[in-house]
């Protein structure tokens, strides 16, 4: 192996040798030029558009750029130097100015030096924000949320500046007890996966991802697209239920050509309905379009332990690679839902602008009150599933124990593929009720895998009583921590929590005592 | 689509100074994972403290540029302490859930609205490689090299400095890992419990090996900072450890070449698979596809490739299979 290695390399190096001269031209970066995006202050995911920059030599006019949709820009140099940037106050929108600072009246100069390509800062704040910073601390605040810190926004309680402690107090515990039911929802599957395979799945997060943009696409009208992944899907879940339903009845190569029939049934119905594109287009409502996102976030839970996972065990690869596997995937389903849906940020049509809803001191909308209250409905089902059927019973013991459950009789690998299943579709009504609170985008997910790693730690890794108990005090130390902190530093208060767990009872609240070092 | 100047364009990749940053902090992972068998997923929070500790010390209080550097360690240093103490004592898997974490609320603590005096804030900081400029023997306008393979001055400069980090680093894992010290850690990689039954200090060992891993990691975000003359907060996000990991695998863990040939092999790969993609697209062989997009699909590509090498070489290049047997107990 190595000497083959070494020779592919020896080789690889003549040959850049010999390539002759034009192609260094062609592979040329394009020497000089000043590039950079204008972030729109209030939220600094989004670009603002339509800013000239004008680029000067000493007195002439080099080159100008106006901004795209994202706020990029970029001109192009003839040579290294130093030149004059400015930009052009008409052009920007007037609720903005440029910050003062490395930028005086709009005007500065930059030193380019041969082969940069270099980004220049121009950073936009409000008219008149750099008077009054101090004046009004509490509404600073939530403008400056941005969606790297959570975009909590929907969170923010919409009391006024004068309201006491005590009703802010209560308006928070109430929007974390909303937030600690989300991620409750969301952290059951990763226990219950933890539990019964010890295994940490980081793909957890885009499955809630995933979760919350099928419901999209449904309730927004599915075209082509929606129609071809439901195609895959149902070809999945037929390839699924063959293996799990019909494994003790057939041979086993009548077996494996049935589910591979089934998955290239699917991707051939998939590629038709994508083909008729528009002509098949239909809406549901959304609680409709979310039924059918947890489906298929069962069907994806499932047939990643049924392809993936099962035969990784099997070949009895390593928890470690297992983890690093996971990660994987995490990153495949991201980026593809990324190249499917965008990077844009959206959220669920028609329940945005409601009229609040007052309990007492609390009022919420009434979205919000339905989210607490399927959550609650789904939290004591899956309690008393676990609790009184066979299928929780049998959960519970394999995560208790899987040699155990083992020799007394439970079929572990199905009882795995139900977890998987469960927790699919949780993660996507997770993914559902979470969006239906802030807005949708291919990120949401990751940002909450971490939340729900403090939930699962906190309540105890592998249970699920746990993971309820984790999210709702991860939910409720994130945002009582608003009274007093700066909102961005939400998750932060959550992971201290986890670690102060760590370090005082490392089982968790209700994890069973045993050596975990 | 030009498939030799793909080609050329990836070797130069392949040996320019991202590769040698990553390789650099590949080294710091190889310590943590492949002779200790520490899982950690925060790399890129070490880099980051390397990267802020010379752009804060640099750009806000204008000192000199070792000085950066020596507050980045300290930094890294004592955030390897800090989460070192809770979680070493406890299974494998909490410290990867812990270091993720922490890595990802540093970015978020970095680039948020109230740290900005000191960070810049999203916008970042710039204007940081002048004093190492200053020291540069080269002539900054100058072009060197041959055929593709020609730098300018400046980025010559900034690519012999980290590569010879990168070979001293080589030179420091070697020599370590014939030490006595070495032997005890690749020890508590196979088993940690045998390694306490013969009376060592398994928790200091592992501490001393985080720290050592980690100020490896400051130092390559430090020299990331002065490459790229200005750092951003979003620079750092956990896609970075991400390729590290790939790095590792791909080059071999537990090896002392691993991460460097990892390196190199990782950044021809992506830039060969952008070429050919843009390439592709350029040609219009890729009708659904946008600019954006090709970036997602390398990312798609980075995971596949995860999987593909754990599943079928867990070893990686050079790496000993059965080295790479370790499991998490």
């Amino acid at each position: 192996m190595r000497t083959r290695l070494v020779t592919v390399l020896l080789a690889l190096i003549t040959a850049i040798l010999v390539i002759p001269g034009p192609v260094a031209s062609a592979d040329e970066q394009g020497g000089e030029a000043l590039h950079g995006r204008i972030l729109n202050p209030d939220n600094r995911d989004q670009g603002v558009e339509g800013i000239v920059i004008t680029v000067y030599g000493g007195e002439d006019e080099i080159g100008a750029a106006e901004t795209d949709s994202d706020g990029m820009w970029e001109v192009e140099l003839p040579e290294p130097g130093t030149y004059r940037v400015v930009v052009d106050q008409e052009s920007v929108p007037s609720e903005f100015v440029v910050r003062e600072g490395l930028i005086v009246d709009g005007e500065t100069e930059v030193e380019v030096e041969a082969d940069d390509r270099r980004p220049l800062i121009v950073a936009l704040e409000r008219q008149g924000a750099s008077d009054d910073t101090t004046a009004s601390p509490s509404e600073e605040e939530t403008r400056d949320q941005d969606s790297g810190a959570g975009d909590e926004e929907a969170f923010q309680p919409t009391t006024g500046g004068g309201s006491s402690f005590g009703d802010r107090f209560v308006q928070l515990s109430a929007a974390g007890l909303l937030f600690g039911l989300v991620i409750a929802v969301s952290a059951i599957g990763l226990s219950l996966i933890f539990g019964t395979t010890k295994l940490i799945n980081f793909a957890h997060g885009d499955m809630v991802t995933f979760g919350a943009m099928m419901a999209l696409v449904f309730s927004s009208g599915a075209v082509g697209l929606g129609n071809s992944l439901l195609a895959i899907f149902a070809g999945l879940a037929g390839a699924v239920l063959i293996g799990g339903l019909l494994e003790s009845r057939l041979s086993r190569p009548v077996l494996i050509v049935a589910q591979w029939a089934s998955i290239v049934g699917g991707i051939a119905l998939a590629t038709v309905l994508g083909l008729m594109g528009e002509a098949v287009g239909w809406q549901v409502p959304l609680w409709v379009a979310a039924a059918l996102a947890v489906v298929m976030g069962a069907v994806l839970g499932a047939s990643m332990e049924r392809y993936v996972w099962r035969p990784l065990r099997h070949r009895n690869v390593a928890l470690i690679q297992m983890f690093i596997v996971s990660i994987g995937l995490a990153l495949v389903l991201r980026h593809v839902v990324l190249v499917l849906f965008g990077a844009g940020r959206s959220r669920y049509a028609g329940f945005q602008i409601q009229d609040l809803v007052r309990f007492g001191p609390v009022s919420m909308a009434p979205r919000d009150l339905v989210i607490m209250a399927v959550a609650v409905v789904v939290l004591v089902g899956v309690a008393c599933l676990l609790q009184f059927t066979r299928i929780g019973k049998a959960m519970r013991a394999v995560s208790d124990n899987r040699d155990l459950a083992e020799s007394s009789g439970i079929d572990v690998d199905r009882v795995t593929l139900y977890v998987w299943g469960l927790g699919g579709g949780l993660a996507a009504l997770g993914g559902v009720l979470y969006g239906l609170n802030q807005v949708v985008e291919y990120e949401m997910g990751f940002r909450l895998l971490l939340l729900m790693f403090a939930a699962v730690i906190l309540g105890g890794l592998g249970t699920a009583y746990g993971a309820m108990v984790g999210g709702l005090a991860v939910g409720l130390v994130a945002m009582l921590s608003t009274l007093w902190f700066p909102s961005q530093l939400m998750q932060a208060w959550a992971l201290a929590l986890m670690i102060l767990m760590l370090l005082v009872r490392p089982q968790g609240l209700l994890g069973r005592r045993e050596r975990v070092g | 689509m030009d498939i030799i100047s793909i080609l050329a364009e990836s070797t130069r990749s392949a040996l320019g100074p991202i590769a040698a940053i990553y390789a650099l902090a590949a080294i710091g992972l190889n310590f943590h994972f492949g002779y200790t068998g520490l899982l950690n997923f925060g790399q890129v929070g070490f880099m980051l403290m390397g990267a802020y500790g010379v752009g804060v010390s640099v750009a806000v209080f204008e000192l000199p540029l070792l000085v950066g550097f020596g507050v980045g360690l300290l930094c890294a240093f004592v955030m390897a302490l800090l989460l070192g103490i809770p979680t070493l004592r406890l299974r494998a898997d909490y410290l990867a859930i812990t270091t993720i974490a922490t890595a990802e609320v540093l970015r978020l603590v970095y680039r948020a609205g109230f740290a900005e005096p000191l960070t810049g804030g999203v916008y970042g900081l710039q204007n940081l490689s002048a004093g190492f400029r200053e020291i540069n023997p080269f002539d900054a306008g100058a072009r060197y090299g041959f055929g593709p393979l020609a730098y300018n001055g400046n980025h010559l400069w900034v690519l012999v400095v980290t590569w010879s980090l990168v070979l001293l680093m080589v030179g420091l894992t070697w020599m370590l890992m014939h030490s006595p010290w070495g032997r005890v850690i690749k020890g508590i990689r196979e088993d940690e419990d045998a390694v306490r039954s013969l009376g060592k200090n398994v928790f200091a060992y592992k501490m001393q090996v985080l720290v050592l891993g980690g100020l490896i990691g400051a130092l390559a975000g430090g020299m990331l900072a002065v490459y790229q003359a200005s750092i951003q907060p979003d620079q750092f996000r956990p896609q970075v450890t991400f390729f590290l990991w790939v790095i590792l695998l791909l080059g071999g863990a537990g090896r002392v070449f691993g991460p460097v040939l990892g390196a190199m092999a990782f950044w021809f790969l992506m830039t060969f698979t952008d070429g050919v993609l843009r390439g592709m697209g350029s040609l219009g062989w890729l009708p659904f596809l946008s600019g954006p997009d090709f970036g997602a699909i390398q990312l798609a590509f980075v995971g596949v490739l995860l999987v593909l090498l754990i599943v079928f070489r867990p070893q990686g290049l050079i790496g000993d299979r059965k080295e790479m047997l370790i499991n998490v107990k």
